[in-house]
């Protein structure tokens, strides 16, 4: 199976989630320029972290009107596999492809660290290779990751079991001093009502081998290529 | 001609950036202060046009790209 790696001029964790993808997870991954109008035939599509078009206006605001954000639309629209992380999670708030919306961190800071990120939902293409509440540690590094939903989307998320990532303790528990940003609900991951498109803001690929502090993060991308596997036993 | 976008936070929505400048007009000597918000302006110069259609298109821009409608609400005037 194959990953396609969007790059946006600024994107600078394109190559850490190629190298996961490709070298640690094993599987073809291609990077796929801004530019480029589609995406070559992958099944799973990341968008990558950094700082798309220099997060001029808005974080993720530029990069929504990139030309391959229009195949990614579509094939999130067919029920494509797509993976936001970090700034990518919030080119896919400005797409529309996720609800609400980031605000700047509650405390201003940028904030770079390791934390415990609870995996609350496991049938998403990103999380089905997860225990149910397994407490992945997983680096933040983001300046606005302060998500923001008004009451009744948020509402709608929560009984939408939406909620795929929440910031937590390392025993699995919620409280504003393990939020790292001021989330609303602690929440570091979101997912759409047709659960394929799930972004979030820690870096499962930047945690993918214990060199580099935390291997946790590989279940995010070993589960997306369970599920195409899974898809593609289904549909044989 | 010339139009202007005043694009602020809404209400609802906290504003990290406009506390932190308040509580530094305090520190500076401005006790008086209660809050701040921080927003964006944006002057946009366009093709002649009346200024009814200019106001429409401008607050379409505002809509699409200038503002996220999420978090943020805008005012739109257009200078004669």
């Amino acid at each position: 199976m194959k990953f396609a790696v969007v790059v946006f001029p600024g994107s600078n964790s394109d190559y850490d989630a190629f190298y996961a993808a490709s070298r640690v997870i094993g599987e073809q991954a291609e990077l796929i320029w801004h530019k480029d109008a589609d995406l070559k035939g992958a099944d799973v599509v990341i968008l990558p972290g950094g700082f798309a078009h220099g997060d001029y206006l808005r974080t993720g605001a530029i990069a929504r009107f990139s030309p391959i954000m229009a195949a990614v639309t579509a094939f999130a629209d067919r029920g494509g596999p797509v993976l936001g992380i970090c700034n990518g999670f919030q080119v896919l708030l400005e797409a529309g492809l996720l609800p609400g919306a980031m605000v700047r961190n509650d405390r201003v800071k940028f904030v770079s660290k390791i934390v415990p990120v609870r995996v609350d939902q496991t049938d998403t293409p990103f999380t089905v290779a997860c225990a149910s509440k397994q407490v992945l540690h997983l680096p933040i590094a983001h300046g606005e990751g302060n998500y923001y939903a008004p009451a009744d989307e948020l509402a709608a998320l929560e009984a939408n079991r939406q909620v795929i990532f929440r910031y937590t303790n390392a025993a699995g528990e919620v409280g504003s001093e393990w939020n790292p940003n001021g989330s609303l609900n602690s929440i570091a991951g979101i997912c759409n009502r047709e659960r394929n498109v799930v972004g979030l803001m820690p870096h499962p690929e930047r945690a993918s081998e214990l060199a580099l502090g935390s291997a946790d993060g590989r279940v995010v991308l070993a589960s997306a290529v369970r599920s195409v596997m899974d898809g593609v036993r289904l549909h044989a | 001609m010339k139009a202007r976008v005043y694009v602020t936070l809404k209400p609802s929505v906290f504003d990290p950036q406009g506390r932190v400048v308040a509580d530094a007009l305090v520190t500076l000597g401005y006790p008086d202060v209660k809050d701040v918000r921080q927003g964006k302006f944006f002057e946009v110069e366009l093709a002649d046009a009346d200024p009814a259609t200019a106001k429409a298109r401008v607050t379409e821009m505002a809509d699409k790209l200038l503002a996220n409608p999420v978090i943020e609400s805008y005012r739109v005037e257009v200078l004669q």
